[in-house]
């Protein structure tokens, strides 16, 4: 079987958001650089279903020349090999574009099952899975916690609003990866050593040109000063006071 | 007058506040709205349609309404028969689900979670966050339909508008994928991103156990959501379904109550959209406090009880 996983390299949670000089993009100077969080849980899932099904396990990126610590990290959680479509401009690509360069080259790759974050914690788009899952016309199932999969096709649970809704689909497939689905393994030492010497196999790819269009990127205005009302119990006459005078809520 | 598909979703004949939302936002922007609305009680919510500048329903029902795959086709295919030049889902689950899809079968980029929607020029743009709320982007699209979903509780609602003209499709199309089932959640529980007013705690709650005051002022409010750090629901005593943050939900409620929450730049950005915040801390020096409208500092669990006993005072006289 032919797993992916595709993995993005995102600023930590713990990055500044400050607008770049034209005023249309954000300003990476400072960032550090993490794989989005629910990208870990694909590539886990994929390492996963390896085990039970066999196959190999293939890592696929977007992103820069540089930027293949988050790939090696995945390597040495257990897969195989890795595919960086080189492109220097991948922060600002729009998720059309991304979709249809990962769903050619996972066309490329005959991709059996392909798993995915539900979301990039940068974009927060939440669009790229499903996108190239249409482009490829393969199914595809969204923000899934629990999955059973066989060579043809497989059982998924995905969270909604109202519940947990189950979902039965055929193979090829991606799969968008929600947090409760397992939990990532770390890598150890010897994991570490191995992904060295995993072939990482760099693509030089012609990306379509985005169609979004940033007309002005901006910092939240700051909320306006609150006050503290006061401490313990005794405050709490003046936080309802304020609530009934300044909301209708209550 | 420009045109809008909109995904109304319904449960039983009765209209989702979220989807009347995202009509909304089409309103506001001086659109006409084309609704599509689908499953068992389509026709009698699609009856309900009171939205301002909504010209028609389409109701849609069949084996491809249970397909996600084949539904977006579906939704596709009316955003280009009725010559639309934008398509709106509410960034509900289902919603974030469809509008990849329906985006790539147009071969159009999606807008995700957006949290303005306006006219400009002969299209329209958008507002959304990035880095989940640290930064806001307005954009626009060269493709030829713009897609976006709509962020929950943040569109008005604009009612009194004339019934819609309602016509009916069948999706005989199964699809790849087939939703076969939902495990419903108990007693109708509001999520946390569609929720008036959520009531979020954190590691100040000491245990899993001191969660009870929050879902007790939860109650009291009737209509609230429970929220979570991130802190606790990596501790493993909230589900991460309740999560509030940059590796959760972004929410904005009318009201937000954090309790016991410091207030991590993940977690601020998440929540600080929320109309009014109100923030429950024992360190008088937390970051929560800098994005509250008030503050109480002091111990939780002696401050929480005395305003949910007040809260139900007040919900009883109503």
């Amino acid at each position: 079987m032919n797993i992916v996983a595709c993995v993005k390299r995102v600023p930590n949670t713990e990055a500044v958001a400050e607008i770049s000089a034209d005023g249309k993009g954000l300003d990476a100077k400072n960032f550090q650089y993490i794989a989005s969080f629910y990208d870990e849980i694909a590539v886990e899932q994929a390492v996963q279903t390896k085990e039970a099904l066999g196959g190999e396990v293939i890592v696929l990126s977007l992103g820069s020349a540089a930027g293949s610590k988050e790939i090696r990290e995945s390597m040495a959680k257990g897969a195989d090999k890795a595919v960086l479509l080189v492109d220097e401009e991948w922060q600002s690509r729009d998720c059309r574009a991304t979709a249809k360069a990962l769903a050619c080259q996972l066309s490329e790759l005959k991709a059996d099952v392909v798993f995915m974050g539900k979301v990039a914690t940068d974009r927060d788009n939440g669009a790229v899975g499903p996108m190239a899952a249409t482009f490829l016309g393969y199914a595809c199932v969204t923000d899934v916690v629990a999955l059973e999969l066989t060579a043809t096709g497989g059982t998924a649970k995905r969270e909604t609003e109202a519940g947990i809704e189950t979902v039965e689909f055929s193979l090829p497939a991606v799969i968008t990866c929600n947090k409760g689905l397992n939990e990532p393994r770390y890598a150890g030492l010897k994991g570490i050593m191995a992904a060295k010497k995993k072939p990482l196999d760099e693509v030089q790819v012609e990306v379509i040109a985005n169609q979004a269009q940033v007309v002005r990127a901006s910092l939240p205005a700051p909320r306006k000063e609150g006050r503290i009302l006061g401490e313990g119990v005794a405050a709490v006459p003046a936080l309802i006071q304020a609530l009934q005078t300044e909301t209708t809520l209550l | 007058m420009s045109n809008i598909v909109v995904f109304v979703e319904q449960e039983g004949g009765n209209l989702r506040q979220a989807s009347l939302e995202a009509l909304g936002a089409a309103h506001q922007a001086g659109a006409t709205a084309v609704a599509v609305l689908c499953g068992d009680g389509a026709q009698a919510a699609a009856a309900k349609l009171t939205a301002q500048g909504v010209s028609a329903a389409i109701c849609l029902d069949g084996p491809g309404t249970h397909s996600p795959d084949a539904l977006s086709k579906a939704l596709a295919d009316i955003v280009q028969a009725q010559s639309a030049s934008g398509f709106l889902a509410p960034a509900t689950s289902r919603g974030r689900d469809l509008a990849p899809r329906v985006a790539a079968h147009l071969d159009c980029v999606l807008f995700s979670d957006v949290t303005g929607f306006a006219a400009n020029g002969g299209g329209f743009e958008v507002t959304r966050p990035w880095l989940a709320g640290k930064a806001i982007a307005t954009l626009t699209t060269s493709g030829a339909v713009l897609c976006a979903t709509t962020r929950l509780n943040t569109f008005p609602i604009a009612g009194g508008g004339a019934a819609p003209t309602v016509t009916s499709q069948t999706l005989n199309d199964a699809g790849k994928a087939r939703v076969t089932g939902v495990e419903a959640k108990g007693q109708a529980k509001l999520d946390v991103t569609e929720a008036p007013v959520v009531v979020s705690g954190g590691r100040g709650l000491k245990e899993p156990e001191g969660f009870q005051i929050i879902e007790d002022l939860a109650a009291a409010f009737g209509d609230a959501a429970v929220g979570a750090s991130r802190a606790v629901v990596d501790l493993g005593w909230r589900p991460h379904s309740e999560q509030v943050g940059q590796t959760g939900k972004t929410v904005a409620p009318k009201l937000y109550i954090a309790v016991g929450i410091s207030g991590a730049i993940q977690h601020l950005a998440g929540m600080r959209t929320s109309g009014t915040i109100v923030a429950i801390n024992k360190d008088p020096e937390a970051p929560i406090f800098k994005v509250a409208d008030y503050g109480i500092v002091g111990d939780a669990f002696e401050i929480v009880p005395a305003l949910t006993a007040e809260i139900k005072a007040i919900k009883a006289k109503h």
